[in-house]
């Protein structure tokens, strides 16, 4: 039953480039995009218990740095790569080191204004990154000399990143510091007593979502090949946690469930209506009233239900 | 001299209009321990509803129209909370996360109902001249409009410490169960503070409008600086939200003039050095 699933699971990952047409391949590249900013984004709200709404700004500033220097400096995406993640994350150390100093609503709220002075800086410092009409003509790297062009190599460039990012992640809360970083999310002062340090258990898995949260952004600059300030806004870190809600928070495969959810909800309305964001709105009504677990839980405590009756 | 002048009585008038948005939010929050991240889309409302009144009507007052618009929105504020956040009263994330979907499904319904172009706010006729004070001249608008902030916050002091029902709600902010158990609705006091929140927000935008002007994107703007001015001042503190608003409408407006494009980063840096040494805000008290 386990295999079957997993085959299924591996199928689906595997199979599009191979059967759909671009439009599909595309969509499903961003799919990884978006899974790997969600499952980023759980590492704080799922397992720290630390809801941020802010987390667009890591995808954003990873990509501006990166538009930045491939198309005005001439630098190699290489280079270009490697910069903007590490700048990216010495942000994240940054703003953890501010935000962290309050919890729960605080942090929330902390979040939030940083992200928003980062989207009112894309906005209004013009002269770096062109404001309102965003940085268009960049181009997608090459690694090993092949060319990420085509929507099925950039879907494969994708699917690796995205399995690594996947299974790094998982690592990172299986292992023990995964569950110190639980203990602090449900007891933070019965961990401290116990000589766990909850702040800087908190800091590090910043700094890490941080870091995912930059490479998320990276493919999201490389599929895109165009980089404008709605990427930094609040809509986005709105987007990327209600992917995580709707899916489950605090699961793996939930982020990646409510991503992929979020994502096919925009495009196949925006088909139909221009109103995304009170779409956006509606649903996020509809999740938090009905749906407060999330899909993944619901769903796998409907199926341990089913197996149950059926034996 | 002049400059100093005039930039200084601008930064009066959006600390008015700061603290008429964030008393409101500071007020919700202190009690029902909630970031109403409506709070923005709440004050855009009221201005789009005064923009159309003042607009339609030849001779409408603005304090008729900021009246109206903040009852309105109070209304709007009320069904909400009545309807969705009494809902999830144990579920503090589902609220928060409800206010956020309400903002967007507000601020697309302006966008929808008003267009994108931005809707001017004609000041009052007879405020309009401008004062000479001293061999200066100042807009008069500007000057009452910092007057109707210190208005609204002595109302709202003499609100929350002289009467019956201040004492329920600083009853309910400092331990809401005990509140409960010697027979204070709290329930009910969750809600006229809420409707009390979103009508100032609301009458507030309509009188930043002459000002600001009705826009799509102006709860996006205002939200930050009203989460800036609370978290400097010290969430759930009326005096904090006014003096922070203060603070913050120094900061921005001279901000502004002097390094147009770093001014959103200068607006943080309050807000970083109040964290660093004092995360609970200027005002606030530890635990609140």
């Amino acid at each position: 039953m386990k295999w079957i699933g997993a085959a299924l699971l591996a199928a689906s990952f595997l199979l599009p480039p191979f059967l759909a047409g671009d439009f599909y391949i595309n969509l499903a590249s961003q799919i990884l995009i978006a899974a790997i900013f969600a499952l980023s984004l759980n590492l704080l709200v799922g397992f720290g218990g630390m809801t941020s709404l802010g987390h667009a700004s890591y995808l954003g500033v990873a990509a501006y740095i990166s538009a930045l220097l491939t198309s005005r400096y001439g630098l190699g995406h290489g280079t270009s790569a490697i910069v903007s993640i590490t700048g990216t994350t010495a942000m994240a150390a940054c703003f953890g080191v501010i935000a962290l100093r309050a919890t729960g609503l605080g942090f929330l709220m902390i979040t939030l204004a940083l992200s928003q002075v980062l989207w009112g800086l894309a906005y209004r410092m013009s002269n770096v990154t062109n404001g309102d009409n965003g940085i268009a003509g960049l181009t997608r790297p090459m690694p090993f000399g092949i060319s990420l062009d085509s929507a099925a190599s950039f879907y494969w460039f994708a699917l690796v990143v995205a399995t690594l990012a996947f299974l790094m992640m998982a690592t990172f809360v299986s292992s023990s510091f995964g569950s110190s970083l639980k203990g602090v999310r449900d007891q933070p002062r019965r961990m401290a007593a116990l000589g766990f340090n909850p702040w800087m258990i908190r800091w590090i898995t910043f700094v890490y979502a941080g870091f995912w949260g930059g490479v998320s952004g990276l493919l999201y600059v490389y599929y895109n090949k165009y980089i404008h300030p709605t990427s930094l806004s609040t809509t986005g870190s709105a987007e990327a946690l209600l992917g995580v809600i709707a899916g489950g928070s605090g699961t793996l495969g939930g982020p990646v469930v409510g991503a992929a959810l979020v994502l096919l909800l925009k495009n196949y309305a925006s088909a139909y209506i221009e109103r995304w964001n009170m779409l956006l709105g509606v649903v996020f009504l509809f999740i938090v009233l009905v749906m407060p677990t999330g899909i993944v839980p619901g769903l796998s405590r409907l199926l341990t239900g089913l197996r149950r009756g059926s034996r | 001299m002049q400059f100093w002048i005039i930039q200084g009585l601008n930064s009066l008038s959006l600390g008015g209009l700061l603290f008429l948005l964030s008393s409101g939010f500071s007020l919700i929050f202190g009690l029902m321990r909630l970031a109403n991240l409506t709070h923005g889309a709440f004050f855009m409302l009221g201005t789009y509803f005064g923009a159309t009144a003042l607009r339609s009507w030849d001779g409408l007052n603005i304090w008729a129209a900021a009246l109206g618009a903040g009852i309105a929105v109070a209304a709007i504020g009320g069904l909400f909370e009545r309807l969705v956040l009494t809902r999830l009263k144990t579920n503090p994330l589902g609220q928060v996360l409800v206010t956020l979907g309400m903002s967007f499904i507000i601020s697309d319904a302006c966008l929808m109902l008003w267009g994108g172009d931005p809707i001017p706010v004609p000041t009052p006729q007879n405020l309009q001249s401008p004062t000479r004070v001293f061999g200066f001249v100042f807009p008069t608008y500007r000057l009452v409009l910092v007057g109707c902030a210190i208005g609204a916050g002595i109302v709202l002091y003499f609100l929350l410490e002289r009467t019956r029902l201040g004492a329920m709600i600083r009853a309910g902010v400092d331990d809401r169960q005990m509140a409960r158990a010697v027979g204070i609705p709290v329930s009910n006091l969750f809600t006229v503070v809420f409707c009390l929140g979103a009508g100032i927000a609301g009458a507030g935008g309509v009188l930043g409008g002459p000002i600001l002007s009705a826009y799509p994107g102006l709860d996006a703007d205002m939200l930050p600086l009203a989460l800036i001015v609370v978290i400097l001042g010290g969430i759930g503190s009326l005096l904090g939200a006014f003096i922070g608003s203060f603070i913050i409408g120094f900061i921005y407006t001279f901000g502004t003039a002097l390094f147009p494009e770093l001014a959103y980063v200068i607006l943080f840096l309050p807000m970083i050095f109040v964290i660093a040494f004092r995360p609970q805000g200027l005002f606030g008290r530890v635990g609140a």
